[in-house]
């Protein structure tokens, strides 16, 4: 069944864009991500506009997010100190975000911008979660406890000045690398249109220290928040977010969340870092390989204007 | 939804037609092309009949048609990707400035038989011969039909659907009635479309008429397109306000606690 999507101008097959929603639904939930950085390229591949995707994945990453979120506040599982020195580095990422995406349109390298983006930040963070997860998983066959708090591992940025004491999450560092790791997350989700939470969860939890106990909680407040701000400010600057889209992606997460919430609870921490790791690592390859691999069309067409 | 409304009325003249010449009279079976959330593209029917002059005998080689449709003007820009470092990066582009977004040339035979290569080149007949301007330095001119960014963007909107040459489009009923199937795709541009229509007899025109169509938005896709683009604060409030209304429906519906 076809249905014509208003802001994107094409038609889609609802099934098809349904099933999409499902199943990064379901890697979403069992992973606490939004999954973003699956959907976006995704999306692209059936042949919507880039930049209609990247503003109209933003509001339903916000709906799987707002599920989680929920469930997490229940638990108490959420530090909100901690997300609130977050999301005011944040905001002013998503702000700078959207203004240099606005600005980039007009420049033909955008699609190159990226592509890159995606390789760098997804083999990077791919790459680092497998190497540890496999070093945990050899750990635990050995029969050692994973100790994520080692004693003299505070690097030079935990000694910054401005440290607060995070009461719920126990852990005493300065904001300045707080803010900064906000405002990278918030200008990351704005250019690429992911919620930017499979980078943040490994960055509190080795950078920042932050307990598995309240970190996926806590960076589902940062990247529910960016993605709100993205919504908007994409709808207000470049009218390109299609609510049309975004409903029948929303219905399929949520759903598939549900699911994949169920079945992340049956899998060791450290082998659900190992496959995410790996997830992470092929979408990366993926977008590697488009950027060497000589493409099948040296040309592409660019809408640049109506008359 | 494929609504092929008959409508032939052939009516007396026009009258504005030259007293020697054929008299030409088309008419459209829809005007006004509506894009419901259904929309997948819709075949319009452009009907027709020639009214030879009263004065002399039919022509012996009977007549040709040219059916020319332009959707909106747009500028599009075409690119060229040259491996730069190992990577594959677009390197250089060509501006085509005020082309159709839409441009099919339909007609009864090739173009090529109808007429010769000056006539067709003069009078814009086939897409080799249709001005598509590209911004070259301070200038803006149509180059050769060989020039590889023409060839590709001509080739790449061809695949897209939205550039068509067809020579079997144009049907002759009766050598004075004729039809011609205009295929919109699901992904046509909204706005006005040209129809020209020329006809030909022993490789020269000899009456031209225009007509016109309109694709628009319709209904509930209308009112969301007008919402994005008039009240972009409020529609993305409203989308967010979506999103967490079904966020929120979702962790009630399923929750286990």
């Amino acid at each position: 069944m076809q249905i014509y999507l208003p802001i994107a101008d094409m038609p889609v097959n609802i099934f098809l864009v349904l099933g999409m929603g499902l199943t990064v639904g379901f890697i979403s939930g069992m992973f606490g991500i939004g999954g973003g950085f699956l959907l976006t390229p995704l999306l692209i591949f059936v042949g919507i506009s880039p930049a209609v995707v990247v503003a109209s994945v933003s509001p339903q990453i916000a709906a799987s997010l707002f599920t989680g979120f929920l469930t997490y506040w229940r638990r108490r599982a959420i530090d909100f100190a901690l997300a609130a020195m977050l999301l005011s580095g944040g905001v002013i990422g998503t702000v700078t975000g959207v203004w240099l995406f606005t600005m980039l349109r007009s420049v033909d390298q955008l699609d190159l911008l990226i592509g890159l983006a995606y390789v760098v930040l997804l083999g990077t963070v791919g790459v680092l979660m497998v190497i540890e997860s496999a070093r945990a998983i050899m750990r635990a066959h050995q029969g050692l406890r994973a100790d994520m708090r080692r004693a003299g591992s505070h690097v030079w940025f935990h000694h910054l000045p401005l440290k607060l004491r995070f009461k719920r999450s126990r852990i005493y560092v300065s904001v300045i690398p707080v803010w900064a790791i906000g405002a990278i997350i918030g200008f990351i989700g704005a250019i690429l249109g992911v919620g930017g939470g499979f980078m943040l969860v490994p960055m509190l939890i080795y950078l920042l220290r932050v307990p598995t106990a309240t970190v996926i909680g806590t960076s589902m407040v940062l990247t529910l928040v960016t993605m709100i701000a993205a919504t908007i400010l994409h709808a207000t600057a470049n009218h390109l977010v299609d609510a049309v889209l975004a409903l029948i992606l929303m219905i399929g997460g949520v759903v598939g969340a549900q699911f994949g919430a169920r079945a992340g609870q049956k899998i060791r921490g450290e082998r659900l870092r190992m496959l995410l790791g790996i997830l992470v690592l092929l979408v990366g390859i993926r977008f590697a390989i488009d950027l060497v691999v000589s493409p099948d069309d040296f040309y592409s067409i660019r809408h640049v204007g109506d008359m | 939804m494929r609504r092929l409304v008959l409508i032939l009325l052939i009516l007396a003249a026009v009258g504005s037609a030259p007293a020697i010449a054929e008299r030409l009279v088309v008419s459209l079976s829809n005007h006004r092309v509506q894009i419901t959330s259904n929309f997948t593209g819709e075949d319009l029917v452009l009907f027709g009949t020639i009214e030879p002059d009263k004065g002399k005998a039919t022509r012996q080689a009977g007549y040709d048609l040219v059916v020319t449709v332009t959707g909106p003007r747009q500028t599009l820009r075409t690119r060229r990707k040259e491996r730069v470092l190992g990577i594959w990066v677009n390197t250089t582009s060509r501006d085509f400035v005020g082309v159709p977004s839409y441009l099919a040339v339909l007609s009864n035979r090739p173009v090529t038989e109808i007429t010769d290569a000056e006539t067709r080149r003069r009078l814009q007949v086939g897409l080799d011969n249709f001005l598509l301007p590209q911004r070259i330095g301070p200038d803006v001119a149509d180059t050769v039909v060989t020039d590889p960014f023409r060839v590709s963007f001509v080739r790449l909107q061809q695949e897209r659907g939205v550039y068509r040459e067809s020579p079997t489009a144009v049907t002759f009923l009766t050598p004075a009635v004729f039809r011609a199937a205009i295929p919109l795709p699901a992904d046509a541009p909204t706005g006005s479309y040209e129809i020209d229509v020329k006809l030909f007899a022993d490789g020269a025109m000899i009456q031209r008429t225009t007509s016109a169509l309109e694709v628009i938005k319709a209904g509930f896709e209308q009112y969301v397109a007008n919402a994005a683009a008039d009240h972009g604060f409020l529609y993305g409030l409203a989308t967010t306000l979506m999103a967490l209304l079904i966020g929120w429906i979702a962790s009630v519906v399923f929750r286990k606690d």
